[in-house]
C-alpha cells in the first residue's frame, strides 16, 4: 500500500503577492543560517529558514515583477531579474541592502538568465536581450560580452523562453541550452557563438528545462501535457530520449535535484509532481497548493537529510517539503 | 475387387451389387475400396472412365440414390467425382432430382466438402453449367423466402448460404450477366427477411450471403458492406467465396475434424515458439532494473491526482436536474451527467423527492455532446434512482413502457433498467462490487439477446451448484456481507404492471404483431425478475401470473420469443416454492410438461429443444424432491 504523500513540513506566508522565483542558500559556511530567496511583485525576501521569517526585503526594481534570483558564490552576493528590463547585483554582506551594479537588458520578455561559475570570481551569465530572439551571454562581475547568440534569418523560432548554461567540469568549455517559443531546444556552442544542434520537442513554447550534464541528459516542460526526455550522444547532438504523458497540461518550472536522483515539476494545475530522474518513474503528486505554482527549487544543504524542496506559487504560499531526503 | 481385364463384358451385374450394397448401408465398405481405385484409374484412362459412368448409369433408379451419395461423400474432390459420374446428373432424372434438389434443399446434414463436390462437379462440364445456374437461383428463392428464414432451423440455413456462396464462386462473368437482375431482387428480397429476424445469426448469414452476392454482381460499382463481428464461422463463410485450385486431393475446407486438426497443429507451434521469445524478452528487462539502483525510492500513493475539471458538477440533485432540463452549457451539462450517478447514490433521500422527475427526465434525455459512454452513464444514472426509489420510480416505468409515442430503443432501456435496479437490490453485496457471472448481464448492447438467455442459464446453473455445494462442503467459503434483500418487497412493483397489458395494442406498438422484437426482450425481463424474486412474498401469485402469461403465447412462431418463455418456466419452477406449486398450479404444471415434451420433439430450433429438456430434468428433479421430503 503506497502511502499518502506527505504534508509540506512548513508553509510561508507573508509575501503579499504571487511568488514567481525561489533560490535557497543554505549550504554556505553558517550552518545556523539557511536562506530561501523569493522573488515575487515588487521585492526580492530574504527568509530565515530557522525562524521561518523574512528578515530583509529587498525593494530594487521599482515594485516590478522579480522573475530571477540567484546567488553569485556566496549569500550574500545576489543577482535578482526584475521586469524593469534589469539585473541588479546586491551586496547583502553584514546586513546591507543595496545595489551594487546592475545590467540593463531592455528585454520585456520573461525569460530568465542562467549563471555559470566557470573560475574563481569568473562566471557567465546567459540573458535574452533587447532583440527578441537574441540571447546574449556575458561574464560577470565585468559585465563584458563573451558572445552574442542570433538564430539564423528565418528560423523563426520566436523569443528565447529559458537557458540554461552548463559545463561538464569547471574549466571546460562551457555550452548554452536554450527552450524557445517554438518548442524547440537548441545547444549553442558558446566559444564559436553557433547553433550546434536543434531539436523540435514541443508543439507549444518551452516553458521550462534543466539538464544533467553528467548523463547528458535533459529534460523540458512545455504548457501541453508532455514532458520531453533528451540526451545529447557523442557528437553532442540533441536526440529525443522519451517523452512523459502528464494528466493535466502545463509546466512552468522544472528543476533536478543536484544528487541527480529526483527532479521536481511545478505545474498549472496547481501540483507538484515528483519523478526519479533516471527513469522518469512517478513518485509523488504534491498537493497543496490553490493556484498555478509557478516554480519550485532544492535547497543546497551540505547534510543531505536536511534537504528541502520549495514552491512558490500564484495563491502567495512557499510550501516547502522534506521530501526523499533520507536516499 | 477388380474387373477382369476382358474386352466385352457387361458391368451392369457390377452396378446392380454396387446399388444393393449400398441401399443396404454399406456404402462406406464397398465404396471406400471400390472409389480411391476408381479414382485412380480413371485419372488418365479415358476407357476406364467410360467404365466408371456405364457402371453408375446402370444402377437401377431405386437404388441410384444411395449409390450417388455414397460416391459424392467419398469422392476426393469435384474433379473426381467429375471423371466418376460423367454427366450422369443430365442423363439421370433420378440423379438430377438427387443431386441438385433433395441434397441441397431437403437435407441438410452434410459436410461443406460435399457441397464442394456438388457444385463443383456441376460447374465442370458446359452442359452441367446450366443445371448450376438453376440450382443458385432455387438456392436464393429458398434463402430469401420469409417463412423459410422464420420457421427453418439455424442449421439449415447456414447449408443453404454455404452452398450459395460455393455456386457464386463457380459462376464465371458472362453467366452472371444473364441473371444479374434476378440475383439482385432475390438477393434484396432475401436480406430483408434476415435482417428482421431476432436470432443474430440468422442476420449475420444475411449479411455475408447478401455481401457476396453484391461484390459478385457488381464488379465495379458501390458494393453492399455490413458491420457484424467477426469469427470462426463468417470466416469460413468468406473462404467459400474463393475456390481452391481443383487439383488438390484433400480438399482445402475439409470435415470440422480436419479443421480442428490443421489448426491445433499449428497452434501448438505457435505455442512453442512463444516461450523461447518471452524467455529472451524476460532477461533483458532483468538486467535493466539491476542497474537502476533508484529502487529504494518509493513511490507515494497517487490515486487522487486526477484531470483538472474546468466546471465542477453541480452538487446538489436539484441543480443537476436544472442543468438537464435547461442549460445550454454543454461543459456543464457533460460534468453533471458524469457525476449525476454519484450524486444520487449520496444522496439517497433528496432523490426520493424528486425520483420520478429525475426518471422522466433520464428516460428521455439524448445525448448533447460526445461524451463517451453517453448510454452506460445514463443507464447508471437510472438505476441509481430505481434503486433509490422503487416503487414509484418502477411505476412511472412500467407504464411509459406501454405508453404512446416511444422508440423501441426507450422501451428496450425500460426493461434494462428493470432487470439491472432488480439484481442490484437482490444481490447481498454492496453496489460496487459486481459478481462476474452478472457483469454481461443485458447493459447497452445491439446484440445482447441470445447472451441474455446462456448467462441466464449460467445463473441458473450455478445457483443449482451452489445449493448442492452446500450440503456437502459446509462453511467452506468465508460469507459474504449479508445485507437485507431489497427486492423482495418491491418485486410485484416491478413485475406485475409489466405483465398486465401485453395484448392491448397501441397505434405505435404492438407487442403481439411486429414488434416481436421487444416482446422477446420483455419475456426475458419477466423471467429474470422472476429469478431475483424468489424470497419475495408474490413469488406464488407472480408465478402464477407468469404461468398463464406463457400459456397465452406458448405457439409463438419467434424462436426468441420462445426461448424467452422456456426461461420463464425455468424462472418458475426455481423461484416458487414446491409445496406451493403443486398446492395452486398442479394442472397447469402437467400441461406444461406436455407441452415441453412436445417442443423437445419439435420445435425447430435447438436453444428452444435444450431449455425444454432442461426444464423437464427441473420438474423431475422437484418431483423427486418432493417424494422424499418427509411430510
Amino acid at each position: 500500500m503506497a502511502l499518502p504523500p506527505p504534508d509540506p513540513q512548513f508553509v510561508l506566508r507573508g509575501t503579499s503577492a504571487a511568488v514567481h522565483t525561489l533560490h535557497f542558500s543554505c549550504g554556505g559556511q553558517e550552518p545556523d543560517f539557511p536562506i530561501l530567496f523569493s522573488g515575487q511583485s515588487g521585492f526580492v525576501h530574504v527568509w530565515n529558514l530557522k525562524t521561518r521569517r523574512v528578515e530583509t526585503a529587498l525593494d530594487g526594481h521599482g515594485r516590478k515583477s522579480v522573475y530571477w534570483v540567484e546567488t553569485m558564490g556566496a549569500k550574500d552576493r545576489l543577482l535578482s531579474q526584475g521586469r524593469d528590463q534589469r539585473i541588479c547585483l546586491w551586496d547583502l554582506a553584514e546586513g546591507r541592502t543595496s545595489v551594487t551594479d546592475s545590467v540593463f537588458t531592455e528585454n520585456v520578455g520573461f525569460c530568465r538568465c542562467s549563471l555559470l561559475k566557470v573560475a574563481q570570481e569568473r562566471w557567465l551569465m546567459a540573458m535574452a536581450t533587447k532583440s527578441l530572439e537574441e540571447v546574449q551571454v556575458l561574464e560577470l562581475p565585468s559585465k563584458t560580452s563573451v558572445c552574442t547568440l542570433k538564430p539564423e534569418v528565418g528560423a523563426k523560432l520566436g523569443m528565447p523562453m529559458c537557458l540554461k548554461l552548463w559545463q561538464l567540469d569547471t574549466g571546460s568549455q562551457p555550452w548554452l541550452l536554450a527552450g524557445y517559443e517554438d518548442g524547440s531546444v537548441i545547444l549553442w556552442n558558446l566559444s564559436m557563438g553557433k547553433v550546434w544542434s536543434q531539436l523540435v520537442c514541443h508543439q507549444e513554447p518551452v516553458m521550462s528545462l534543466d539538464f544533467d550534464s553528467e548523463k547528458a541528459k535533459g529534460i523540458s516542460g512545455s504548457s501541453e501535457k508532455v514532458l520531453s526526455i533528451w540526451s545529447l550522444n557523442e557528437q553532442q547532438n540533441l536526440q529525443v530520449y522519451k517523452t512523459h504523458e502528464l494528466i493535466n497540461s502545463g509546466i512552468s518550472d522544472i528543476t533536478i535535484r543536484s544528487d541527480k536522483k529526483i527532479l521536481a515539476t511545478a505545474g498549472w494545475d496547481h501540483r507538484i509532481r515528483i519523478f526519479g530522474w533516471k527513469k522518469m518513474k512517478p513518485l509523488a503528486v504534491l498537493d497543496y497548493h490553490t493556484a498555478t505554482v509557478h516554480c519550485v527549487a532544492f535547497s543546497d544543504h551540505r547534510n543531505p537529510s536536511e534537504r528541502l524542496l520549495a514552491a512558490g506559487s500564484k495563491d502567495h504560499r512557499i510550501s516547502v517539503w522534506s521530501i526523499y531526503a533520507q536516499t | 475387387c477388380s474387373l477382369p481385364g476382358g474386352s466385352d463384358c457387361s458391368v451392369s451385374f457390377v452396378s446392380q451389387v454396387v446399388g444393393k450394397v449400398c441401399v443396404h448401408g454399406g456404402q462406406k465398405d464397398i465404396l471406400g475400396v471400390l472409389v480411391p481405385q476408381l479414382t485412380e484409374l480413371t485419372q488418365s484412362d479415358c476407357i476406364w472412365q467410360r467404365i466408371c459412368w456405364r457402371l453408375v448409369e446402370s444402377v437401377p433408379d431405386r437404388w441410384m440414390e444411395a449409390v450417388l451419395l455414397g460416391f459424392i461423400q467419398s469422392a476426393p474432390g469435384a474433379d473426381a467425382l467429375s471423371r466418376l459420374l460423367g454427366n450422369l446428373v443430365v442423363k439421370n432424372k433420378k440423379a438430377q432430382f438427387v443431386m441438385t434438389q433433395k441434397l441441397l434443399l431437403l437435407q441438410y446434414g452434410y459436410t461443406t466438402a460435399v457441397l464442394q463436390n456438388v457444385l463443383g462437379y456441376l460447374s465442370l462440364d458446359n452442359l452441367r453449367r446450366a443445371l448450376l445456374i438453376k440450382v443458385l437461383q432455387e438456392l436464393l428463392e429458398t434463402w430469401g423466402s420469409s417463412s423459410a428464414v422464420r420457421h427453418s432451423p439455424v442449421e439449415q440455413q447456414l447449408y443453404i448460404s454455404k452452398a450459395i456462396l460455393i455456386c457464386l464462386s463457380h459462376l464465371k462473368e458472362p453467366e452472371i450477366e444473364s441473371c444479374r437482375q434476378e440475383l439482385l431482387t432475390n438477393m434484396m428480397a432475401g436480406v430483408k427477411c434476415h435482417l428482421d429476424s431476432s436470432l443474430p445469426q440468422i442476420r449475420r448469414l444475411g449479411m455475408i450471403v447478401a455481401e457476396s452476392v453484391s461484390v459478385k454482381i457488381n464488379t465495379d460499382g458501390p458494393v453492399l458492406k455490413f458491420q457484424y463481428e467477426e469469427d470462426n464461422e463468417t470466416q469460413e463463410l468468406k473462404s467459400l467465396l474463393v475456390q481452391a485450385p481443383q487439383h488438390c486431393v484433400v480438399p482445402s475446407l475439409a470435415d470440422n475434424r480436419n479443421e480442428r486438426a490443421e489448426a491445433a497443429l499449428p497452434g501448438e507451434l505457435e505455442a512453442a515458439e512463444k516461450p523461447q521469445t518471452a524467455t529472451q524478452v524476460v532477461p533483458e528487462e532483468e538486467s535493466d532494473t539491476e542497474l537502476d539502483s533508484d529502487d529504494d525510492l518509493v513511490p507515494y500513493d497517487m490515486s487522487e491526482d486526477k484531470e483538472i475539471k474546468s466546471t465542477k458538477a453541480p452538487v446538489y440533485i436539484r441543480d443537476c436536474i436544472e442543468v438537464l432540463t435547461g442549460s445550454d452549457d454543454v461543459h456543464k451539462w457533460d460534468a453533471t451527467i458524469k457525476a449525476l450517478e454519484g450524486l444520487i447514490r449520496k444522496n439517497p433521500a433528496a432523490t426520493r423527492e424528486v425520483s420520478v422527475e429525475l426518471a422522466k427526465i433520464l428516460l428521455h434525455v439524448e445525448e448533447k455532446s460526445c461524451i463517451e459512454g453517453f448510454a452506460v452513464l445514463r443507464q447508471k444514472a437510472q438505476v441509481a434512482v430505481l434503486t433509490t426509489d422503487p416503487i414509484p420510480v418502477a411505476q412511472y416505468l412500467t407504464s411509459q413502457f406501454y405508453s404512446l409515442n416511444y422508440s423501441l430503443r426507450q422501451r428496450m432501456d425500460i426493461l434494462d433498467v428493470l432487470v439491472l435496479a432488480a439484481q442490484e437490490m437482490s444481490s447481498p453485496k454492496f453496489y460496487g462490487k459486481n459478481k462476474p457471472s452478472n457483469a454481461q448481464k443485458p447493459c447497452i448492447q445491439l446484440l445482447p439477446e441470445s447472451n441474455s438467455s446462456k448467462d441466464w442459464r449460467k445463473i441458473v446453473d450455478e445457483r443449482i451448484k451452489s445449493k448442492t455445494r452446500r450440503f456437502a462442503k459446509g462453511r467452506s467459503q468465508a460469507e459474504t456481507d449479508a445485507g437485507p434483500n431489497k427486492f423482495n418487497s418491491v418485486a410485484g412493483h416491478f413485475f406485475f404492471p409489466l405483465i398486465q397489458n401485453f395484448d392491448r395494442p397501441l397505434s405505435t406498438f404492438d407487442l403481439l404483431g411486429e414488434d416481436h422484437f421487444v416482446l422477446g426482450r420483455l419475456v426475458h425481463t419477466l423471467a429474470i425478475l422472476m429469478y431475483l424474486a424468489a424470497s419475495a412474498v408474490v413469488v406464488t401469485s407472480m408465478g402464477k401470473a407468469l404461468l398463464e402469461f406463457v400459456w397465452a403465447l406458448r405457439f409463438h412462431t419467434d424462436a426468441y420469443v420462445r426461448q424467452g418463455l422456456l426461461s420463464c418456466i425455468s424462472s418458475i419452477l426455481l423461484s416458487v416454492p414446491a409445496a406451493h406449486l403443486l398446492e395452486d398450479v398442479a394442472e397447469a404444471l402437467v400441461e406444461t410438461q406436455c407441452w415441453l415434451a412436445d417442443v423437445v420433439e419439435k420445435d425447430p430450433d435447438g436453444d428452444c429443444r435444450r431449455l425444454a429438456l432442461q426444464n423437464l430434468l427441473l420438474m423431475e428433479n422437484l418431483k423427486k424432491k418432493l417424494e422424499t421430503a418427509p411430510s
